[in-house]
């Protein structure tokens, strides 16, 4: 198969070494090391222009590093041929920021163009497999006809999730998935990431400032400081890590408050 | 690689067991497979009459949201019947995968059905489209000569460095290329003035040809044109991205009047533009025409601007350079409306970029058309 030189199962989907990214003088990022365990829900912190969806660009290989080495299941980016990039592409899903659906197409359509890229299945039945990940990420049937600017907010992130599932990628970005939800919406999208997770074995990496989220659904916390990822652990040691930044970041009212509502139960109980 | 009929053959297999249909389910159910076993699933399963299914995955090896997705549209049965499963040897996450793909099947999206008289459908509403365009910009008109009239009862309240800037690039930019075209222009009337009158022995009277349609017709016609495929769609595109990223809300909000900031300028610097680039229009595709004279029939420069100014009176010149701020006025506020109009897709972007080329071009030659039967009755 065309995948033979990834290892799908290597238990570190993502490795970052000494990452370094520069934009002239203005260094962003230097000796940043990140790891991100298999199966497991990371969230990335840091405040504002601090390069969070930088780092998310190099990650996806948009952007290459000044120095420095990411490693996509086991193997460093720079290396994989024209070829392997295209069969890596498939195995990872991204969902930017404003959704980035193509709006001269359908929403279906949308969620069609991974797999007609990819794939040889039947029109037809990606027809029903592009309505059935509309469905798995919430939306109504009929949105499925809809052009993307008929759509919500809410419901572009959506279809911008089905078409990241498209071709059921083991690896899932997510730029700032609940940013403008309301929190219905956005304690439902979690949950939806916390389900797909479970049901296809997800690893997910979702660059958030939601703290709800980072509550509820991520395992680990990974915040990012003076150019580097200060700290990636669970939520228990991070909101202890004496850092001022940090005990700022989670000792507000606002923190204090999605911690109250994460211990009292919500999602995270109806994890494993 | 194995074959597709292969995939199919050995992707599962059906039993009864205990008054039970069993599929079991072997080797991958991905993306990569899911079309042969598609169709396979299709043309084999048969419920038999059974309400229960039981899916067995403990022979798997890896099934995604495709693979789930066609073994649960498979509970629907050849004769429907199929309402309840279960499964042996799945994980956690493939019983959720499995329920999902099974409530998916649930709702179906509407299909978009045609009509046959969705052509008339369309013609009427392309009509009424189009009358609404006309309306519409003439009313826009109306506002943006208000605003004008209002600029120049208060001319402080103007935004002269943006007319400036603007002029610069409606009109400084655009004297190359107007030159250039005017020039060629020019040379081409006097090509075929050459030819045509020297079968009459008349071959001066190109002279005459050269500078009335230069002067009344062709100088302004280009300048209106270019200002039309350059300024008119830059007005468009760069009005109607303010527009989607909410630029013009805020200034609305704020309590800047669009019209006044962002049309007035633009018509202003098209107005003041479109005379001068008309002149130097005029002059190049005289000296167009003076070049061609000069090659093919041997008349000097002297001879050929002597002639000019002696036969072709200065009316010929202020028709040309009457309708010059006219078009100019036009394609500015065609421009903008059609910016002003886009709304939030990058699709309705390229579609007013168009109609407002389009329609600027046809504008001018419309009212180039009235102009020449104005002037033709007034005998001027």
């Amino acid at each position: 198969m065309a995948d033979a030189k990834f290892d799908i199962t290597d238990d570190h989907p993502i490795v970052a070494k000494g990452i370094k990214t520069a934009f002239g003088d203005n260094v962003v990022h230097e000796n940043l090391d990140l790891e991100i365990n298999k199966g497991e829900i990371v969230g990335v912190v840091g405040g504002s222009g601090t390069g969070k969806s930088v780092l998310l660009n190099t990650l996806l290989g948009l952007r290459k590093p000044d120095a420095g080495t990411v490693y996509i299941y086991g193997t460093p980016r720079g290396q994989l041929s024209e070829k392997e990039r295209q069969a890596l592409n498939n195995r990872v899903g991204v969902l930017f920021q404003g959704g980035a659906l193509f709006s001269s197409l359908t929403v279906r359509e949308n969620v069609m163009v991974p797999m007609r890229e990819h794939s040889n299945l039947p029109v037809k039945l990606m027809r029903e497999l592009a309505d059935m990940k509309l469905h798995l990420v919430g939306l109504p049937p009929h949105a499925a006809t809809l052009a993307p600017s008929d759509l919500s907010g809410g419901m572009r992130k959506r279809a911008g999730l089905a078409r990241a599932l498209a071709l059921d990628p083991g690896l899932l970005f997510l730029d700032e998935p609940t940013a403008g939800l309301d929190p219905i919406g956005a304690a439902a999208f979690d949950q939806l990431i916390l389900d797909l997770r479970e049901a296809l074995g997800l690893t997910v990496m979702m660059i958030t400032h939601d703290l709800d989220s980072l509550y509820t659904i991520c395992d680990r916390v990974a915040v990012l400081l003076d150019k580097r990822i200060a700290i990636n652990d669970s939520l228990d040691k991070v909101t202890t890590d004496p850092n001022p930044w940090i005990q700022e970041y989670f000792g507000g009212p606002r923190s204090r408050a999605a911690a109250v509502a994460g211990n009292r139960g919500g999602l995270k109980e109806s994890k494993k | 690689m194995s074959s597709s009929a292969d995939i199919a053959d050995k992707a599962f297999i059906t039993k009864i067991e205990n008054d039970r249909l069993v599929v079991e389910v072997l080797g991958r159910w991905t993306y990569e497979t899911a079309g042969p076993i598609d169709k396979a699933m299709q043309n084999q399963i048969d419920s038999g009459g059974h309400e229960h299914v039981t899916f067995d995955l403990t022979r798997s090896e890896a099934i995604d949201t495709s693979g789930a997705y066609i073994l649960a549209r498979a509970l629907k049965g050849r004769d429907g019947t199929i309402s309840v499963f279960d499964t042996i040897g799945a994980t956690e996450g493939q019983k959720k995968l499995l329920t999902a793909a099974a409530d998916a099947r649930n709702g179906e999206p509407p299909h978009n059905q045609r009509q046959w008289y969705d052509v008339i459908t369309r013609l009427g509403e392309a009509t009424v489209r189009g009358i609404n365009e006309i309306y519409d910009t003439l009313a826009f008109i109306g506002r943006v000569v208000v605003v004008l009239f209002k600029s120049i009862v208060q001319p402080g309240r103007v935004r002269w460095r943006s007319v400036v800037s603007l002029i610069e690039r409606v009109g400084l930019d655009a004297v190359p290329i107007i030159i250039v075209l005017s020039f060629f222009i020019g040379c081409v009337i006097a090509f075929m003035g050459a030819q045509l009158l020297a079968t009459f022995g008349v071959q001066i009277f190109m002279v005459d040809l050269v500078g009335l349609a230069v002067l009344r017709e062709f100088a302004v016609l280009i300048m209106a044109i270019m200002m039309a495929a350059r300024s008119n769609s830059a007005f468009t595109a760069s009005i109607g991205s303010m527009v989607m990223r909410q630029e013009v809300d805020a200034m609305t909000v704020i309590g800047l009047d669009t019209d006044g900031t962002l049309v007035a300028p633009r018509a202003m610097a098209c107005l003041i533009s479109a005379p001068i680039l008309t002149g130097i229009a005029m002059v190049s595709g005289l000296i167009g025409g003076a070049v061609v004279a000069n090659l093919v029939e041997d008349i000097s420069f002297n001879t050929f601007f002597l002639r000019i100014s002696t036969n072709i009176e200065i009316q010929h010149f202020w028709v040309g350079m009457i309708k010059a701020p006219v078009f100019a006025f036009i394609i500015a506020v065609i421009g903008c409306r059609q910016g002003l109009a886009v709304t939030g897709s990058v699709e309705s972007l390229g579609q007013r970029t168009t109609s407002s080329v389009v329609q600027a071009i046809f504008a001018v030659i419309v009212l180039d058309a009235i102009f020449a039967m104005f002037f033709m009755e007034m005998n001027f």
